[in-house]
Parts: structure tokens; C-alpha cells; sequence
């Protein structure tokens, strides 16, 4: 079992490692989306299915267009995707922020009680998942979803604010 | 991957069972899970396979016969080896990839997009004891892996380097985010009525029939009627099936994000639209038209895949009649029809399917109140709707035709 943890490990980590490395913005991105997939493995992997699922379906399907569009959108033009080498200032402020974050997250997660996990997995149902989601959770899943249809309906507003369509232009 | 042959059913019904067990048994116990997985893998290309050869040949011969012409009758018996003449001829065009294309994305966008296509039927059930993978959440896994299909239409038109192919494919996004949307929404009601996310259990759902004559399908509420009309409609557009193929729109902008594509890839992204195709039929069935399921109690004794064969031919058979009968939309009154009709209707129908299921105990008179609300809860919003959607809109003059 643990050969495949470490061929799904190595794969996640590859792919996120050639991302950053590439000059080439768009490349970047779908080998990104390829990293978020080796997530969604890495969660099947460890029987956790739903989760796995809505990860393929959120980050693969959604977040990768929504990644890509933001790249196509922000460039002038199609040879703007491969971006120059930049200055080396430029490259210790990221090494710095890199840093910062890495320290962050290497705090975070040692200083969390993260209990040892018990000998067997919990084999836990969608169903039952459901039901965490709506009973003891519900407040935060309602938060959340508040959240995004406001995001949305900002995206709506920003989207609508153009001139009103003159009547001849739809036939 | 446990498909085991209930006991109680016919011969027939259980010989693809009893026939890779019997393939399988041959090899040593610990080599049996492997060799049935591969066996059920090799089942599903081959019937697939050949199911999209010979649908190619059924969708020209139907197409000819609608527009008054006899279709392709000249390769063997009424042109029946015109799909392994085609075959023939994709195989061995010559592969044109554009100089300064991106190669490594150009020969990925058609193997992607094959490859997501053909993992969405690992979770159908073909029949009683026909599933390849049975999974808690396997209505979330179809459309997880039907939704990676986005990111090769994409890097299709992108890696072309030809700017109507990046435009072509930036329009065939915007039309599978916008249909992605009602498509997954028609399908919440029948998870909230069955209690699951797997595809067997949903077809379980469905068993048994109402004074011994009408089938307990979810098309025969009202809620499931809305919903199947609105799957259909959906998975036309996320097909690329006309009326809604805008993005390949072969008379017009010449196969918009595949203008680049030549031979044998072209012909995959042609079987993936099939294959994806296929594949929305088959969870249409599943999810709303009893999957596997016989309608009448009399009929049980037919294998219960040959019904679904049936009701999936029946689906596709009405994807051509379409593609036949309607012409292309533009890309405006696509999205407005997704945005501004199919959504808020399958938003009100999962409320629908919310009075439907909390008024499950109503008997007697109560019961025609229960159809009575249902069906104009389905109805009311769908004429305001259309009212409104087509407002302003008189009938089109030709000015110059």
C-alpha cells in the first residue's frame, strides 16, 4: 500500500515542483490542475471518496478554468504567456514571502494536537457525511455558502454594468 | 468490483457474469480481481466501441432518410461496413500538427479528453448484476470526471496557436460551464428522493410498480418529468449535439476549437462527443427512466441489460431526431436559454421534489392535491419563464432570404 502513497506523493509533489520551475504561465497552470488531481487520488487513496470526488469536481473542473481564464484575461497578448526572467530582487521578495508562508504552515501544523491515528480507518457513508454537514456543521456550511452567492451576485453586478443593449441589436 | 450473480435470476440474465467468471477461473486465485477488471474493462470498449461505429453509420442513414437522401449505401450491405471504411481512412490521414503549435498539448487535448470520457462509464449499471465499480458516491464521480472534459477543450483551441480556434474553444466553455450548471441541479431532486449518491442504489429506488402497472420511475412524478426534460436538454448542449453545436458548427466555422485537429485525433474528439453522449443517455436512464429495470411485471423474464440497451437506444434514437429536426442556436440565446430559463427552473423543481417527497404519507383525496400542486409548481414557472424568455421577440423576418 505504502509503494502507491509514495508514487501518488511523488506525482503531487513533481508536478507542483515543474510548475513553478516553467516559464510558461499556461503550462504552469494545468500542471497545476494535474497536482490538485494527484490530491484528489491522495484522498482516495485514504478512503476518504466524497471528498476525493468534490476535490476532482471543485479544483479540476472549476478552479482550473477559473485559473486559466484569469491567465488568458490578464495577458496582451498569446506570447505574453511566457513570462521573462525576472530581476533578482524580484526573485528574493518571492523567496522571502515563500518563506514567511512555509514558516506559517511548518508552525500551524506542529503546534496542532494532531492525534495519532487509530490502527483502522473509520469507514464513514456519504450519508453519514450529509448528516454531519447539516447537523453539527450546518452553521459553518451556511456561512460558506452565503459567502459565495455573495462573490456571485458581486460577479453579477460587475458583469451588468455595461451601457443597456440598443432594441435592434438582438434580432 | 464484486459482481455477484444473485441466485433467484435466469440463465440469461446472468451469463456475462457466469462468462468472466469463467474466463477469470482459469487463472490462479490472487490473479482473479486483476483479470476481472480487466475483463469488465475490455467489455465496456468493445461494446462501446462498436456502439459508436455503428452509430455513426445509424445517425447518416437517419439523417439521410429525414433530408429526402438514401445516406451512405455503397461500402457492404446498405453501407452497414462504412464505419470501418471510415476507420480505415482516419487511421491512415496524414497527422498535420501546425508549426508553431505547442505539440505536447496539441497530442494531449484529444487523449484527455478520451480518456475522462471513458472513466464516466465505470459507474453506470448496465444491469442487475452488471457495474463495473460500485461506489458510495458514484452520481459525484460521473460528473467529477465529465467535468474534466472542459480543460482539453481548452487546451485544444489554446495549443492550435490560431486565434479563431482559442475563440472557438473560449465559446464552447462558455457553453459547458453555463449547461454544467442546470445539468447537475436536474439531478439533486433525484438524489434528495432516493436517500443516495450511488447510481444502484438510485435504480433500487426506482423498483416495484404502482397497482402492479405503472412503474415506480422518477419521470413518472412531476418533478422527474421537469427534471428529465431539463437533463435532456443539458446534456444535448454539454454533447455538443445540435441544436447546441455551436462550438464545432462544421457549416460555419469549421470545427471551431478543432479546426487544427487532423486525422486520427480529429476522430478522437468525434468518438469522445459520442462517447459523451452515450454516457448522458445512460445516467438519463439511471436516473430517471428505471435504469435496468423491466416497465411491466410481465416483461421481467427479458434480461434486465437488454432493457437498458433498449431505453438507451431509445435516448440516443431521439438525439438524432433532434439534431435532424432543429436548427443551430446562437450563442446568446444559448446562454440566455441556460442562464435565464433552465436554471431557475431546476432550482424551483428541487423544491418541487422537496413538497414530493415531505407529502410521501398523503393518501386518498389528499394525494390529487399532491398532483395538483406538483404539477403547477412544474407548469407555473415554466410558461412565466418562457413568456418572459421569448418576450420581445416577435417572429423573425428574413430581409435578404
Amino acid at each position: 500500500m505504502n509503494t502507491v502513497l509514495v508514487i501518488l506523493a511523488l506525482a503531487t509533489l513533481g508536478t507542483a515542483a515543474v510548475a513553478m520551475s516553467l516559464r510558461n504561465l499556461l503550462h504552469s497552470v494545468l500542471l497545476l490542475t494535474a497536482t490538485w488531481a494527484g490530491v484528489a487520488a491522495f484522498y482516495l487513496w485514504a478512503g476518504a471518496e466524497f471528498v476525493a470526488f468534490a476535490q476532482l469536481l471543485v479544483y479540476v473542473g472549476a478552479i482550473s478554468m477559473a485559473v486559466l481564464f484569469a491567465v488568458l484575461l490578464t495577458r496582451h497578448s498569446r506570447d505574453d504567456v511566457a513570462a521573462p526572467p525576472a530581476a533578482r530582487s524580484r526573485g528574493v521578495y518571492a523567496a522571502a514571502a515563500g518563506a514567511a508562508v512555509a514558516g506559517v504552515l511548518l508552525a500551524a501544523v506542529s503546534l496542532a494536537p494532531l492525534a495519532t491515528a487509530p490502527a483502522r480507518a473509520p469507514a464513514v457513508s456519504v450519508r453519514q457525511l450529509g448528516g454531519e454537514l447539516m447537523g453539527a456543521h450546518a452553521a459553518s456550511l451556511l456561512a460558506v455558502a452565503v459567502l459565495l452567492t455573495v462573490a456571485l451576485v458581486g460577479a453579477v453586478v460587475l458583469a451588468a454594468g455595461g451601457p443597456p443593449e440598443k432594441p435592434g441589436d438582438t434580432p | 468490483m464484486r459482481l455477484l450473480a444473485t441466485t433467484d435470476s435466469s440463465l440469461l440474465e446472468r451469463a456475462p457474469v457466469l462468462l468472466r467468471d469463467a474466463l477469470s477461473g482459469l487463472l490462479p486465485p490472487p490473479a482473479r480481481w486483476t483479470a476481472n477488471a480487466l475483463i469488465e474493462i475490455v467489455a465496456i470498449l468493445a461494446v462501446f466501441g462498436t456502439l459508436f461505429a455503428f452509430l455513426t453509420l445509424a445517425e447518416r442513414k437517419i439523417l439521410g432518410r429525414v433530408q429526402n437522401r438514401p445516406g451512405p449505401n455503397r461500402t457492404g450491405w446498405f453501407g452497414l461496413l462504412q464505419p470501418f471504411a471510415d476507420g480505415i481512412k482516419m487511421l491512415t490521414k496524414e497527422d498535420i500538427v501546425p508549426h508553431a503549435a505547442d505539440p505536447v498539448l496539441h497530442y494531449l487535448a484529444p487523449v484527455a479528453l478520451i480518456a475522462f470520457s471513458l472513466l464516466t462509464f465505470s459507474v453506470i449499471p448496465y444491469g442487475r448484476d452488471l457495474l463495473a465499480v460500485r461506489m458510495d458516491a458514484s452520481v459525484l464521480f460521473f460528473f467529477a470526471a465529465g467535468s474534466a472534459t472542459e480543460l482539453s477543450v481548452f487546451m485544444a483551441g489554446w495549443s492550435s496557436h490560431n486565434k479563431y480556434s482559442l475563440f472557438a474553444a473560449m465559446r464552447a466553455l462558455a457553453q459547458l460551464i453555463s449547461y454544467e450548471l442546470p445539468l447537475l441541479l436536474s439531478v439533486v431532486p433525484v438524489v434528495l428522493a432516493a436517500g443516495t449518491l450511488s447510481t444502484a442504489g438510485v435504480v433500487a429506488a426506482q423498483s416495484g410498480w404502482k397497482w402492479g402497472l405503472v412503474p415506480h420511475w422518477h419521470v413518472f412524478t412531476p418533478w422527474g418529468a421537469a427534471g428529465f426534460a431539463i437533463f435532456m436538454v443539458s446534456a444535448l448542449a454539454e454533447s455538443n449535439r445540435s441544436p447546441f453545436d455551436l462550438p464545432e458548427a462544421e457549416s460555419e466555422l469549421i470545427a471551431g476549437h478543432l479546426t487544427e485537429y487532423s486525422g486520427f485525433k480529429y476522430a478522437l474528439f468525434f468518438m469522445a462527443e459520442y462517447f459523451g453522449m452515450c454516457a448522458l443517455s445512460g445516467m438519463a436512464v439511471t436516473l430517471f427512466l428505471g435504469g435496468w429495470q423491466a416497465p411491466l411485471p410481465a416483461l421481467e423474464f427479458v434480461p434486465s441489460y437488454a432493457w437498458f440497451a433498449l431505453k438507451l437506444l431509445a435516448l440516443i434514437a431521439g438525439f438524432m431526431w433532434v439534431r435532424a429536426t432543429l436548427p443551430r442556436l446562437r450563442i446568446d440565446q444559448l446562454t440566455r436559454l441556460a442562464w435565464k430559463f433552465l436554471v431557475p427552473l431546476a432550482l424551483i423543481n428541487l423544491g418541487t421534489a422537496a413538497f414530493w417527497s415531505l407529502t410521501y404519507p398523503w393518501g386518498g383525496s389528499l394525494q390529487l392535491l399532491r398532483w395538483a400542486v406538483a404539477l403547477a409548481l412544474v407548469m407555473g414557472p415554466f410558461l412565466l419563464l418562457g413568456r418572459r424568455l421569448s418576450a420581445g421577440l416577435g417572429a423573425r423576418t428574413y430581409r435578404y432570404a
